[in-house]
């Protein structure tokens, strides 16, 4: 009796105990992707220990595509054995099951107001940064013009604001948290300056929201993503 | 609560406005209703209460910041009226169920319905007219494991999803007189034949449900517009 008291002790002050004891949680993402790193960000805020199986999308596992027939695509939650897909509609899920360190507040209008511009991320600014990425001339001034006009948005709502979610990280920092790592990504393959001195706001942010407890050294390993973002960028702009 | 604290901005075509009128309805909450009739401009109130994107629909409520996109709108209806019939499923998995159709719905299936009406050529009419039917193939399905039986994908009563997808009926109903076939049909989706049925005949959405002749003229007008804008596009 007193070993399994000394072990339970021992397990008490050296362990973390995960908040999600005897349920389970696996992740299916892949080793870059920002859409399963939001989600990680989110496990990890509130404990939860949750198993990590990392895709090859050339060679997509069965049970991916048994999880996700419609899309077919990461990330995909499984808890307790029912899958959830698509990234916010799993950040929202991951807030509802578990209630510690909320990324929703409880006021109706702040909880609108983060939804809001979640889905401004995924409508305006993903497809831009897209164009910019994969296109030149005439279709890069363009995209570029488009992006300036989304980031005037973007800048105007963190006046007086730490961080989007406020005075704590919330559900649109967590979808807006790609900007911290892959601009500098971007900019260094594509040789553009992509969020400039105008946007001293944003630029803040970027720091600020790298050096959050949670965030902090979850980075993708960044030589792995100079290699395959050049690839992808040279299959878009090939030398002439 | 005196019916100008809340007013939606919204388009009798709309399909996106209809959805939080439906809500207010579910929640018995007097509003005003202000139809902005786009194809002639849009007023000031729209540009100021929602200056991102400019579009309808939009809720304001008091003096609080004006909420924007229509499912967005629904959710905090839900939220801010906590103590009316309840919209969301109070079951995070099921939530989360109804979010991914909901999204699904609006991202995917709805684009594919517009585009049979500006398909060019036959065969770009049969693939979109494809793409609706498998997606309606995936709604059936979801509507025998969302509604377990009972008359609508929220249960006994009209909740989240029913609303996203109820009003598109509208649309789907001038594509099929349009193209003179059956989407939704008690042979192919027995299900969502019922349910369209039993969503639009409800007490919260037959006042808000445009109708259908009234619709398919509105519909012609758009068409052809948007045919003209191409064709002069393609001119230059």
């Amino acid at each position: 009796m007193k070993q399994m008291e000394y072990l339970f002790l021992f397990l008490e002050q050296n362990c973390v105990i995960a908040n999600n004891m005897g349920e389970e949680v696996k992740l299916y993402k892949t080793w870059s992707t920002p859409f399963g790193l939001r989600v990680v960000w989110a496990l990890k805020l509130k404990g939860i220990d949750y198993e990590s199986i990392d895709e090859d999308l050339s060679n997509k596992s069965d049970l991916l595509l048994h999880y996700n027939p419609v899309y077919k695509k990461v990330p995909v939650l499984v808890h307790n054995g029912n899958p959830i897909s698509e990234s916010t509609v799993i950040l929202e899920y991951i807030d509802d099951t578990w209630k510690q360190n909320p990324i929703l507040s409880q006021d109706p209008v702040e909880r609108a107001r983060q939804r809001f511009w979640a889905k401004f991320n995924e409508e305006k600014l993903l497809p831009t940064i897209w164009a910019i990425f994969t296109t030149e001339g005439k279709d890069l001034e363009e995209a570029m013009a488009a992006w300036v006009e989304n980031l005037k948005f973007v800048e105007e709502e963190l006046k007086g604001k730490k961080l989007f979610g406020g005075e704590k990280m919330g559900l649109a920092d967590l979808v807006f948290g790609w900007l911290a790592n892959l601009i500098g990504i971007f900019e260094e393959v594509s040789g553009l300056k992509i969020v400039d001195e105008r946007y001293p706001l944003l630029l803040t942010w970027m720091q600020v929201f790298s050096e959050l407890p949670v965030i902090k050294e979850t980075w993708p390993p960044h030589d792995k993503m100079i290699t395959k973002y050049r690839a992808l960028y040279e299959k878009y702009h090939p030398a002439k | 609560m005196a019916t100008s604290e809340v007013k939606l901005l919204g388009s009798w075509p709309s399909p996106y406005a209809m959805r939080p009128r439906i809500a207010l309805n579910i929640k018995s909450v007097d509003y005003e209703y202000i139809d902005e009739k786009l194809w002639e401009g849009k007023s000031q109130l729209l540009f100021q209460s929602n200056p991102v994107y400019k579009k309808i629909p939009v809720l304001i409520h008091g003096h609080l910041k004006p909420i924007c996109e229509s499912l967005i709108i629904v959710q905090y209806i839900d939220e801010a009226w906590s103590s009316g019939p309840s919209i969301l499923p109070s079951d995070p998995y099921e939530r989360a169920v109804a979010r991914f159709w909901a999204a699904y719905l609006d991202d995917k299936w709805f684009p594919a319905v517009k585009s049979i009406g500006v398909a060019k050529g036959e065969e770009e009419k049969k693939a979109a007219i494809a793409q609706v039917e498998q997606g309606l193939g995936l709604m059936e399905e979801a509507f025998g494991q969302c509604s377990k039986g009972k008359a609508f994908f929220g249960g006994d009563e009209i909740g989240y999803l029913d609303i996203a997808f109820g009003s598109f009926l509208g649309w789907l109903r001038v594509t099929e007189r349009f193209n003179e076939m059956k989407l939704i049909d008690e042979a192919n989706t027995p299900g969502l034949a019922h349910w369209a049925d039993s969503f639009c005949s409800h007490a919260a959405v037959k006042d808000v449900m445009p109708d259908t002749d009234k619709l398919a003229e509105f519909g012609k007008m758009v068409i052809a517009k948007i045919k003209a804008a191409g064709a002069a596009a393609q001119r230059h």
